[in-house]
């Protein structure tokens, strides 16, 4: 049995539109062990990304602890979270999130300059994350000049440069075609068997959640628990 | 410094934006410099003003004389060291255009109330020797391409010579100068001696006095002494300090430092609101990218340092080159305009006020999008994305 890596207990998480408060998670209650790669499945709207937000800290439960890395989240300050999560969670977004101001490798580099790395040990971890997705020899190129998955590949780098043990990732198929997709499953199925990266995945798409180790439905504010086919 | 090559990349995002806007900041500084420089000269007497020298003028005003046997009377005044005196020539170079201060005096005693003023000893002598001798500044005497031995024609406007004619002759029997860079030798001196035998009228007078207060002695109760011997005669007198005569010539001219004040008030208040909002688009625009930052673990107080540190760049960028222009330009008008308007100088506090007033402006146009940033909710960022 391996660690746990990750747990909440009794999450709840209300938001408060206008007048009314807007239950999204409801004593929600999960524990993810190191290795894990999980898929999260559900309709939008359904606190998916809001279960990611908890995760990666950038979000509060209203009740209930979010424990990762035996630190709990919860009772950090703003400034403590920020620091954790630069060594702890890497982040893989839809959209890339990539500056468009910097090169491949200035974008990577960028969790860096958050460590005491001189700028020399910076661009070699920086270009050993950018050769682990494939990407060595676009090192210099800006985000407009690589392709959509040339560009998650970047964001995957950016990532895993920091080396965190948790990677959290929203949609990261969400924009790319069903090949760029796969590839893109392939390469974090790779950073989860041989690099042992703990990875938590919202998606939409059924075919990308059958490269998790196992798959969970939130719906209305609860997880049900299903393994992969 | 590790995050210099994010807060240059940032800058540049919008670069014809970014551009204008050091154009913009170029411009200012450069009319600060310039101002500064021309306002010094205005002012230049008040700065290097000898708080022990006192000048004392005709009550009515600066342009009646007074008598020069109130030299000997002056000198022997309780608390006076030493005393000399100076008169307003008035006359110009060749084209009435080439103005610039004559003024005869006594060698001797002139030297010695002046010791900023450096000459070779064997040129001192030579003056001292030669009644149509002269000696001029080393501002001057390159304004003009003058060396020792040349004869200078100057035309009088003033004074005329006892034969009638204006033009004077000078012998140039020597170049002096001064250390202090705040100082103009944009000047010519020659023998009062020479003056009083040729004028045509307004023999035994002197235009003012200078004299040096004794060590120990109250400068205010030598001035009083002074105007107390001389009340209630034909002159009387008004002693004052070098600063205070150097100020209220200076007025002559209007409230220089409140003109530039009011010109670089309006100048830096547009500045700020140009950059001001240059900084507020450009964080608008990277809203989603500001929070990625964030997320990647950049804390508010790292996130606040660079927006505002972009915006000080910016200022410094188009601050420095103004300034650099600047004092290139001021440099080339002291060659041009040194015998007119001595004592153009960006003096080295000027710089520094210059350089401090560029960080200041760049926070304080920065500080508002940068609060702005530093405060973003993470969540509610990307999800606007």
């Amino acid at each position: 049995m391996s660690d746990i890596l990750a747990r909440l207990k009794g999450v709840s998480r209300i938001y408060q539109k206008g007048k009314e408060k807007v239950e999204v998670l409801h004593e929600l209650d999960l524990e993810i062990a190191e290795g894990d790669f999980i898929a999260i499945m559900g309709p939008s709207g359904s606190g998916k990304t809001t279960l990611l937000n908890l995760l990666g800290g950038l979000d509060r439960p209203t009740a209930g602890t979010v424990t990762v890395g035996g630190a709990e989240l919860s009772s950090m300050s703003n400034s403590r979270l920020s620091r954790w999560r630069s060594t702890h969670v890497g982040f893989i977004f839809q959209f890339y999130n990539l500056l468009p101001v910097l090169t491949a490798l200035r974008n990577v580099e960028l969790p860096l300059l958050l460590t005491s790395f001189n700028a020399r040990e910076r661009v070699k971890r920086a270009s050993i994350a950018l050769d682990i997705v494939g990407l060595a020899d676009r090192a210099k190129h800006y985000p407009r000049e690589l392709s959509g998955g040339q560009e998650q590949r970047v964001a995957i780098a950016r990532a895993i440069v920091s080396d965190p043990s948790l990677l959290l990732c929203d949609e990261p198929t969400g924009d790319l075609d069903r090949d760029t997709a796969d590839e893109i499953l392939r390469l974090l199925q790779v950073l989860n068997r041989e690099h042992g990266k703990t990875i938590v995945m919202v998606t939409h798409d059924a075919q990308a959640a059958e490269y998790a180790n196992r798959t969970l439905h939130c719906d209305k504010g609860t997880l049900e628990a299903k393994e992969a086919a | 410094m590790k995050y210099f090559r994010l807060i240059w990349s940032n800058a540049w995002r919008k670069k014809i934006r970014t551009f204008l806007t050091v154009l913009s900041v170029f411009v200012a500084f450069l009319l600060f410099a310039l101002l500064s420089a021309i306002g010094f000269a205005f002012r230049g007497g008040v700065d290097v003003a000898d708080a022990e020298r006192l000048i004392i003028i005709n009550k009515v005003s600066l342009i009646n004389p007074l008598p020069i046997s109130y030299m000997s009377r002056v000198a022997a005044t309780e608390g006076v060291e030493a005393v000399t005196h100076a008169s307003w020539f008035g006359g110009y170079y060749q084209d009435p255009r080439n103005q610039f201060g004559q003024f005869p005096v006594d060698p001797q005693s002139y030297f010695d109330m002046y010791p900023e003023f450096v000459i070779p000893e064997e040129q001192f002598e030579a003056f001292k020797r030669n009644r149509t001798g002269a000696v001029v500044g080393k501002e001057l005497a390159e304004s003009y391409g003058w060396k020792v031995g040349d004869r200078i024609p100057i035309q009088a406007t003033i004074w005329s010579r006892i034969d009638g004619s204006r033009v004077w002759e000078f012998d140039l029997e020597g170049i002096f100068s001064n250390d202090d860079p705040r100082s103009s030798t944009a000047i010519m001196l020659f023998q009062y001696d020479y003056f009083e035998e040729a004028r045509e009228f307004g023999k035994g007078t002197a235009g003012w006095y200078v004299l040096r207060v004794a060590k120990g002695a109250d400068p205010v109760q030598v001035a009083n002494a002074i105007d107390l011997q001389f009340a209630n005669s034909p002159s009387e007198t008004k002693t004052s300090t070098e600063a205070a005569f150097a100020q209220s010539f200076t007025k002559q001219f209007g409230n220089i430092a409140l003109i530039v004040t009011l010109i670089l008030g309006a100048v830096f208040f547009t500045l700020l609101l140009v950059s001001g909002n240059t900084m507020s688009q450009s964080v608008r625009e990277r809203i989603s990218e500001l929070a990625v930052l964030k997320t990647l673990g950049f804390d508010d107080r790292t996130v606040l340092g660079v927006v505002l540190s972009e915006s000080i760049l910016i200022m410094l960028l188009g601050g420095l080159l103004g300034l650099g222009v600047g004092w290139a330009v001021v440099q080339g008008l002291t060659k041009q305009l040194g015998a007119f308007l001595p004592g153009i100088f960006l003096s080295p506090g000027a710089i520094a006020g210059g350089i401090g007033m560029m960080i200041g402006a760049g926070i304080l146009a920065g500080i508002f999008p940068a609060l702005k940033a530093m405060r973003l909710s993470i969540i509610d960022a990307l999800a606007r994305a």
